[in-house]
């Protein structure tokens, strides 16, 4: 039996016009996509680079080849890359990502891609495999320019080593949208800039805790900045698990996160 | 037909500010709806409830006859959005922008096809930072056509072009309608909205005070001197 001939076939009903078309790529090559867009700009831009790479490098050198500030008991070069990869994620994680973030909010980027197949979770989602990805360049970086200056790390320590930067990645990126999505973009650029230089001098990372001025070695054990760099010092240094450290990672983390999903606001 | 875009008794306050007082308009397929207001007539809460990015406080917003609030990826795949301030991140180069988004779709347009259209080659290489402000809205424009959406808002899509920029625009605009698309657009140029618009929305106060056909807006007079007796003429 022949039906009859249906109309939709011989001519491209608005029905027919609108299943052509009109839907979105699937979710996780969404995410993919826009992770690589991300990373594609941030190693395109100068300025990130500087802080990303170049900086970290310097600090590396500086501090295995001057004798100018203690770093504790034991070989510098030993020291002093546990606390640059400490460096490294507090450059990606919290000020790249704050400054990017609060200038992609300010120029309505967050709006525009709200808005797109992508939506807000799946930018999320990008700018945390983005930052990732990022992370996971830097570290190979100052591995390699570590091995070259001598460095040899406590094997063992490697996999408590990698957990704690996970936790430190989380708890910086969730530190930098809570930033980006409160404060004006001129005043995150200042602020993402000069908590860099403060936490560097100051917050633990590079330089312990125990040799910077008494008053300040309680106060930076309980910082993000000095949790990780002490969890990555004990990890490669000497192959130990510092729960404490992690404990407090995960407390930044936690507050910073729900703090976010409070406060952050997607447009200007 | 339903219509692409159905918004009726809609309200938006902000804090002790009411943006929006019960707005009811609709916009068709295959015609361009054009939205006319003073500035913080409403006109921006408006279409930003319709494109997802807003939460209408009451009334009913239907886009395509769906909420749009919190409708998934191939909902939002099916609207196109051009913002006004352009919603464009400033380190990237327009190409690479666009190729990026078009991999967000299932079926997108030629990236080619509208580079070339709206003369986007011209200024390939340069950043968005450098753009200017007119090359800036062409790209904006693409982004918002990329997906071959089904309803598509523009907001000022050609203001501050130059002539000949601001005749691709049309074009552009016409044809994407002409292909099916329901096209809304907010714009403060009365040429804009007698040469383009099928359909006229005006806003004042938070309302919709007159909507219709160009004619049925009106009565056959000039659209300016209609708007003037619409928003209450405030002339400093």
């Amino acid at each position: 039996m022949r039906s009859a001939p249906d109309p939709a076939r011989s001519a491209p009903s608005p029905a027919s016009a609108a299943a052509s078309r009109g839907a979105a790529a699937p979710g996780l090559h969404r995410v993919l996509s826009q992770a690589r867009f991300e990373t594609g700009t941030l190693m395109r831009n100068g300025e990130q680079l500087l802080v990303a790479l170049v900086l970290p490098a310097a600090v590396l050198v500086g501090l295995v080849h001057s004798e100018a500030v203690s770093l504790g008991d034991g070989r510098r070069v030993d020291l002093a890359v546990p606390g640059v990869l400490a460096l490294c994620v507090i450059s990606s994680a919290f000020t790249g990502q704050a400054i990017s973030t609060g200038f992609d909010r300010r120029y309505g980027v967050l709006r525009l891609l709200g808005a797109s197949p992508l939506g807000r979770t799946g930018l999320l989602l990008a700018k945390a495999a983005a930052v990732l990805s990022v992370v996971a360049l830097q570290l190979l970086a100052i591995v390699v320019l570590g091995a070259v200056l001598g460095w040899e790390p406590h094997l063992g320590g490697i996999p408590a080593a990698l957990a704690a930067i996970l936790l430190g990645t989380w708890a910086f990126v969730a530190l930098a949208l809570l930033l980006a999505g409160t404060v004006r973009a001129e005043g995150v650029l200042a602020l993402a800039n000069l908590v860099w230089l403060g936490l560097l001098a100051l917050g633990g990372v590079v330089v312990p805790g125990t040799e910077l001025p008494g008053r300040l070695a309680p106060v930076v054990e309980l910082m993000p900045s000095g949790a990780l760099g002490d969890s990555l010092r004990a990890a490669l240094v000497a192959g130990q698990v510092r729960l404490g450290d992690w404990a407090v990672l995960a407390a930044w983390g936690l507050a910073a996160t729900l703090l976010a999903r409070r406060f952050f606001r997607w447009g200007d | 037909m339903p219509p692409a875009v159905a918004v009726s008794g809609l309200a938006k306050r902000y804090g002790q500010v009411t943006a929006l007082d019960g707005a009811s308009w609709k916009a068709d397929v295959g015609r361009i709806t054009a939205v006319l207001g003073p500035n913080g007539a409403g006109k921006t809460t408006m279409v930003e409830c319709c494109e997802g990015l807003r939460r209408a406080d009451s009334g009913e917003v239907r886009t395509l006859g769906v909420d749009p609030w919190r409708a998934g990826p191939d909902h939002r795949a099916r609207v196109g959005v051009m913002l006004q301030d352009g919603g464009l991140p400033n380190a990237a180069r327009p190409l690479r922008l666009l190729h990026h988004l078009a991999t967000l779709y299932a079926r997108p347009a030629p990236v080619a096809d509208l580079v070339e259209r709206l003369g986007i080659d011209e200024f390939a290489g340069t950043s968005i930072r450098r753009l200017s402000g007119g090359q800036r809205q062409r790209v904006a424009l693409a982004a918002a056509l990329v997906g071959r959406p089904e309803v598509a808002f523009l907001d000022e899509p050609s203001a501050g072009l130059d002539p000949h920029a601001r005749l691709e625009v049309w074009d552009l605009v016409r044809s994407t309608a002409t292909a099916g698309s329901a096209v809304v657009l907010t714009t403060h140029s009365f040429e804009e909205a007698e040469r383009l618009a099928d359909h006229i929305v005006v806003v004042a106060r938070g309302h919709v005070v007159a909507e219709g056909t160009l004619a049925e807006v009106t009565h056959g007079g000039r659209l300016e001197d209609r708007y003037f007796a619409l928003t209450g003429r405030s002339v400093a």
